[in-house]
């Protein structure tokens, strides 16, 4: 493959996580906990898709060819995109939100830090700018695992049952697929060994100051960086995509 | 000589200055504060809901974070305005109870559902445009919290109004089917958003004291005309038309002539039988009671680990 | 009132560098990490603030309106406390 495409593809595979969850988190304005966390959560939604329109401008530009940040976002089918698994699920409810939340933002952070090493300058600015929001987001959300596990014997039971659920879909990231690999072979992409790492030990830390159990398992379920998805996928497109589809190229 | 304390309160609104928390204050006056800030800050949270609904199909990523930062600054609003009210007395807790058994009221536009992306445009147009004409005299109401919660609040509402009209004016500028959607946002939403203004003057018994305590500064009359003054050439601007057939400039006034009210469906609404107050209701119910056990972990992990912060000190 | 109800904290903002912490409003916090974090989302999303202290709205402590004559007014009559009491020769400049 091209190296230009494979950018391309790289790049998609880096906004499209922040792209569906920050779909996710919009879901849940008006609908919060708590009037503040309301707030925080809609904060770190406007920066996921802050994130996300920056990639995905990135991408454009790169393929020249009239596709835009919207393009992108909202006129490829659910075989298109390249977002973890992770992301897709539903919210249920703020335990299980919270542990989306807190193998993501982990990852995520740890990722754009690495990121900000990236020979490609734009991957680089970008990373520059999202490694501070993403510290923020990791912390928002460790400190919300702390919490709800060291809470009280309700909080503790469901988000130890959101966290022994969602485990299977924790090792997606580090899975390198064939773009992955070549992106970091050609210097602009991140090692996911090293990341994979970072990311064990913060987990390992956090679990542990919130009394809760790492399930043990090794198996994690894949497809989603390939384009194969849940049955999610397909619906929060539909709801994503609807105006666009129902209004072909009509301006907004 | 001692000045009775209602005439020196009386003699600080009168010269403009301004109360503070815990000073002397007729109780109704506390009350009627009371009521009217954590009205205003239910109608805030409440309003998150009919355009929270298009967060997650807004039809372009620029549309979408700016509708999300808008709905974040009613929460925002309606976060100052509950500080504020409970410098008087109420906790939040309280205030939301009153909301949930129906005992505090909301605006009552927010009864009404949004139905297609044009009413985005509509609500930030109408809606918040007449909000602004409610909140701007009330940065210089006379209580200090309230006040101060006001001047940020205006601050960030002229972006809502901007946004919702340019959300107009490019439907106004696209396909027919964009056209229409427009036009038929605005016939939805024009006559609830002149009754956001409240009833004429003569029903409104408890203007006269308001006024005098400076807790209101202009009648509701006086708003929704300048409203409707302020609005009819921004309609022409997008091409559209007002559902008013009354709707004429009259020289001898210098203000807009506009048709008869319905305030049997204001009344209806009002009690409880608009197209969405139940549902708004069960929403804002749903998101306490299903968040219940979330703040009570908050709470209690913060109690472990004072007690731990204070056996440390002890053991040392 | 309800047991569960989370504290009440006041925030002050210092808006720019070289200004003072400013009162700007409370909001509901369990611990000072999160009224933190609740401040900064809620009083500095269009980049209003440097800094942020917040403290809980027990510890805060304020005078008695009511006792404002007898508290305040004293300083009133201590002129001396003032620049303009003291009269100095022109040729001192700016003091």
């Amino acid at each position: 493959m091209e190296q230009t495409e494979i950018l391309y593809q790289y790049l998609l595979h880096l906004g499209d996580n922040s792209l569906i969850q920050g779909q996710r988190d919009g879901e849940w304005c008006g609908h919060g906990p708590v009037l503040e966390q309301d707030i925080a959560l809609t904060n770190i939604a406007l920066d996921l898709f802050g994130e996300a329109r920056n990639i995905f401008a990135a991408a454009a530009r790169l393929k020249g060819n009239g596709e835009t940040e919207d393009s992108i976002a909202f006129l490829r089918d659910v075989l298109q995109y390249k977002n973890v698994l992770l992301v897709e699920q539903p919210n249920q409810d703020w335990a299980y939100t919270i542990v989306k939340h807190f193998f993501y933002d982990n990852f995520h952070n740890i990722l754009m830090t690495e990121l900000c090493n990236s020979n490609n300058a734009d991957i680089k600015a970008i990373a520059q700018k999202s490694v501070k929001e993403t510290n923020y987001h990791a912390r928002w959300s460790n400190e919300w695992m702390i919490r709800l596990g060291d809470g009280t014997a309700v909080s503790k039971e469901k988000v130890q049952t959101a966290l022994n659920e969602l485990w299977e879909y924790s090792g997606e990231f580090f899975i390198a697929t064939s773009i992955e690999t070549q992106a970091e072979q050609l210097g602009f992409g991140a090692n996911l060994e090293t990341i994979h790492k970072a990311w064990t030990k913060t987990i390992d830390e956090i679990l542990l100051e919130a009394t809760l159990e790492k399930p043990s398992s090794t198996f994690f379920q894949k497809g989603g960086k390939t384009g194969i998805h849940s049955e999610y996928l397909g619906f929060v497109l539909a709801e994503m995509q609807y105006l666009q589809r129902a209004y072909p190229g009509a301006e907004w | 000589m001692e000045i009775n304390l209602e005439e020196s309160f009386q003699n600080k609104i009168d010269n403009e200055i301004k109360i503070e928390p815990r000073e002397w204050m007729p109780e109704k006056y506390r009350k009627t504060l009371i009521r009217q800030i954590s009205q205003h800050a239910h109608s805030e949270i409440v309003g998150m809901l009919p355009e929270g609904n298009w967060i997650t199909r807004a039809p372009n990523l620029r549309r979408k974070v700016a509708l999300l930062a808008k709905v974040q600054d009613e929460a925002g609003h309606g976060l100052y305005l509950y500080s504020a009210a409970e410098t008087l007395g109420i906790s939040r807790d309280e205030m939301y109870n009153e909301l949930h058994t129906g005992k505090a009221k909301y605006s009552s536009i927010f009864n009404y559902p949004t139905l297609s992306w044009a009413d985005m445009g509509a609500v930030g147009w109408l809606v918040d445009g007449a909000a602004i004409m409610n909140q701007v005299p009330l940065c210089r109401t006379s209580y200090g919290p309230y006040a101060r919660a006001m001047v940020r609040v205006c601050k960030e509402e002229s972006f809502h109004q901007r946004q919702g009209y340019e959300i107009m004016l490019t439907l106004s500028k696209g396909t027919p089917e964009q056209i229409a959607m427009a036009q038929d946002a605005l016939n939805r939403w024009w006559w609830p958003s002149i009754t956001m203004f409240g009833p004429n003057d003569d029903n409104s018994p408890n203007s006269a004291q308001s006024m005098k305590w400076k807790i209101k500064r202009f009648s509701n009359d006086e708003l929704r005309q300048k409203f409707i003054d302020a609005t009819v050439p921004q309609a022409q601007i997008l091409g559209l038309t007002i559902p008013d057939k009354d709707l004429k400039w009259n020289e001898e006034r210098g203000h807009y002539d506009f048709g008869t009210i319905n305030w049997d469906e204001f009344n209806q609404v009002v009690a409880g039988n608009g197209p969405c107050n139940k549902q708004r209701l069960k929403a804002r119910v749903a998101a306490w009671e299903n968040g219940e056990w979330v703040r009570e972990a908050a709470t209690a992990y913060s109690n472990k680990k004072q007690k731990r912060e204070e056996h440390k000190i002890q053991a040392a | 009132m309800n047991q569960n109800e989370w504290p009440l904290w006041e925030v002050f903002i210092r808006a720019k560098q070289g200004l003072n912490h400013k009162h700007v409003g409370s909001l509901h916090a369990t611990d000072y990490k999160m009224a933190l974090e609740n401040a900064r989302d809620v009083y500095t999303r269009r980049l209003e603030g440097v800094s942020i202290w917040v403290v809980e709205s027990n510890n805060l402590h304020a005078s008695e309106p009511s006792e404002s004559e007898s508290f305040f007014e004293p300083a009133e009559d201590k002129i001396y406390r003032h620049p303009t009491f003291y009269i100095l020769p022109e040729e001192l400049n700016h003091m």
